[in-house]
């Protein structure tokens, strides 16, 4: 039977970041084999027109909402919220990564390619509302940043880091596919809104993609269990990708080998995007069994919070040390997944936004201090560097306070929404736990701040280049949002809080 | 019905016989082939199912790709001395462990019979009229309603290619 192939023009523009940014990467590959030079500005100032039209393409789908390709994507707030995130994610690394490149030797089209398609499958992720779309969407994301943290191939703790990533990750990848055929198995149906309408209504008909009417008969009554597993499944895989406990091994390694640039997106991007794809599924589809999965959240909050701050008490290497840190603060967002609630779910997004900034700024600058060959990380080659760079040592500062969650900047409003989401919920003890775990936290990254201004200048901060106009500007974008969510946090929050109240 | 019978038992000879060889073979090569008569014997029981598709994606994809890469690695990497060496394992208790719990679920499962399943139905909606073939009717969802699914997936695979170029490449 004939049918018409070419997908409405509403579908299309609701795809439209992912359109322009695989367009563009393609591009970045084609002009790598025309432009034949090594060294060159012009890719990463091509990935950032191609970040900043997706950014305008991620807006303009948002003003028409509604679901896409049908029912496959889902442009809302909370979608929107998580393409602009991961976007700006991307242009920060970009900046980040110029003068990286260019010192390690390695400024290929490639690099920003990969990156370009990473992002693109992120996008996806965070708006994807089919298990399908969400698996291949975490596999283009997952597979371009496994070959960006190895991408330095010449050093052996990025090939490590690389193949263990690789290795867990996939993994992690099979368990989330398992988890997603359990799900049809019960449900019938692996369409959010579908597996939403099979665990809430029994022998319930719902309209379904292609006008197909879906009849999904209600087996979970008798077999509570299997939503369990399933749960419990792609919480496996997602936990991976989020380095929540107990599947933050791979964090440090992977971490601390990979180039700083690429760590900053690491600990960033696809943290966000699991994230969103976390909310879809426990907050909108599997909402309904929420007894069910709040104990496995609650522990993996918990396990993540404890051993990633404790762990980052001991650790001298700078990198590994923001590694258990990122541990530990997707632990703090657990705990507002815990909370069930549209205030938690507002507050995940919330605290994600300003975990980004503060997270981007400090490896950015862990990098620029690193010199060629990342030879410096360790945590007495920051001092003296408030004496030898005062403005780099200002931003740091900035984004160690907003990690640390002092007032005034984005970390403590994150942390004091998700905190409060937790008390409305009345989890007292994970919010107390939770609290005297960011007590603990204070103190290694106050370790930071007095090597840098109570130190005498180390050979690090001596050798330390100047700030370069792109890493500059990352670092003030970075610093300033942080500032901004501190001082204004109404204006991010009202749009998540709106997000939240939607996401039904 | 009695040469589907016949046929069925073939092919499931050749699946279990294929299954046990490549794990009891010391060579690596007699493995693989082993390993692809068993992969051929389920090809056949997709057929006996009338699942045309699965049996040409299990010949194309299982039996071709992914064992000519198999074949590739072990050829590429010497394992005569693996081959010498004294064999050995020793999670067997896990193994053992494992085996018993597999065992009890396909007892009860034959026990109980259909009784023991409870999956949701999709009803065949959507799946077009049973009058086509199931090729075609594959073919009609994967290119309307899992259009989106269908052409990211490409997105993927242009991924995977040019990572494995950047980590094969003399220089970056």
């Amino acid at each position: 039977m004939p049918v018409d192939l070419m997908p409405a023009s509403a579908d299309l523009i609701r795809l439209l970041p992912e359109i322009v940014l695989t367009l563009m990467g393609t591009l970045l590959m084609v002009l790598a084999a025309i432009l034949r030079k090594r060294s060159s500005n012009a890719y990463g100032n091509l990935s950032i027109a191609a970040l900043l039209a997706a950014l305008g393409a991620a807006v303009y789908a948002y003003t028409r909402q509604g679901p896409a390709f049908g029912n496959m994507l889902v442009v809302d707030g909370l979608a929107t919220f998580f393409r602009a995130l991961v976007i700006v994610v991307g242009i920060l690394t970009v900046l980040a990564s110029y003068r990286f490149l260019r010192r390690q030797g390695a400024e290929t089209g490639e690099y920003h390619a990969l990156l370009l398609f990473s992002i693109a499958g992120q996008c996806l992720m965070a708006a994807a509302n089919d298990l399908i779309v969400v698996f291949i969407g975490l596999e283009i994301s997952s597979l371009a940043s496994y070959v960006m943290v190895g991408y330095l191939r010449d050093d052996k703790r990025a090939n490590e880091a690389a193949l263990k990533y690789f290795l867990l990750g996939s993994f992690a990848t099979a368990f989330f596919l398992y988890g997603v055929a359990l799900v049809y198995g019960i449900t019938g149906t692996i369409n959010l809104s579908g597996v939403r309408a099979a665990l809430t209504a029994p022998e319930s008909c719902l309209q379904a993609g292609a006008g197909s009417v879906l009849c999904v008969q209600n087996w979970l009554a008798p077999w509570p269990i299997f939503l369990g597993v399933a749960a419990a499944l792609l919480f496996v895989g997602l936990g991976f990708k989020v380095s929540a406990a107990p599947f933050q091994i791979w964090a440090p390694d992977v971490y601390q080998g990979a180039p700083s640039p690429v760590t900053a997106f690491l600990s960033t991007g696809p943290k966000a995007a699991a994230f969103a794809v976390f909310l879809r599924i426990f907050m909108s589809a599997f909402e309904p069994g929420g007894a069910a999965w709040e104990p496995l959240v609650w522990f993996s909050a918990l396990a993540s919070m404890t051993i990633g701050n404790f762990a980052a008490l001991r650790q001298s290497n700078v990198k590994r040390m923001l590694a258990y840190s990122s541990i530990a603060h997707a632990g703090y967002v657990l705990v507002a997944l815990t909370a069930r609630s549209a205030d938690g779910a507002a507050a995940v997004m919330f605290y994600l936004g300003a975990y980004a900034f503060m997270n981007i700024g400090a490896f950015a600058v862990v990098g620029h201090l690193a010199g060629k060959g990342e030879r410096y990380q360790d945590i007495e080659d920051f001092g003296g560097l408030g004496q030898k760079q005062p403005l780099t040592a200002a931003m740091l500062t900035i984004f160690l306070l907003s990690l640390i969650g002092v007032p005034l900047t984005g970390g403590f409003f994150g942390k004091f929404y998700i905190f409060k989401a937790a008390l409305e919920s009345h989890l007292v003890w994970l919010t107390v736990l939770g609290l005297l775990n960011s007590a603990v936290a204070a103190y290694y990254y106050l370790r930071v701040l007095v090597m840098m201004y109570f130190r005498e200048p180390s050979q690090a901060a001596i050798e330390a280049e100047p700030l370069r106009p792109g890493l500059r500007a990352a670092l003030l974008v970075s610093a300033v949002a942080t500032l901004f969510l501190g001082i204004f946090p109404n204006w991010v929050l009202d749009f998540s809080n709106k997000s939240a109240a939607m996401m039904k | 019905m009695l040469i589907d019978t016949v046929l069925f038992y073939i092919f499931a000879a050749m699946v279990l016989s294929g299954a046990i060889f490549t794990i009891t073979r010391r060579s690596a090569v007699h493995s693989a082939i082993s390993l692809i008569c068993s992969l051929l014997g389920v090809a056949g029981l997709f057929l006996l199912q009338r699942a045309e598709f699965l049996f040409a994606v299990q010949i194309v994809l299982y039996v071709g790709g992914i064992m000519v890469l198999f074949l590739f690695v072990i050829m590429l990497v010497n394992l005569d001395l693996a081959a010498k060496a004294r064999q050995f394992n020793r999670a067997w208790a896990v193994g053992i462990a494992a085996v018993a719990v597999v065992g009890a679920e396909m007892a009860w499962f034959l026990y109980r019979g259909r009784a023991a399943f409870h999956i949701a139905e999709n009803g065949g909606a959507g799946l077009g009229s049973a009058a086509a073939g199931n090729t075609e009717m594959i073919a009609d969802s994967l290119f309307s309603e899992y259009l989106l699914p269908f052409e990211i997936a490409s997105v993927l695979l242009l991924v995977a290619v040019v990572g494995s170029v950047v980590m094969a490449k003399k220089r970056i």
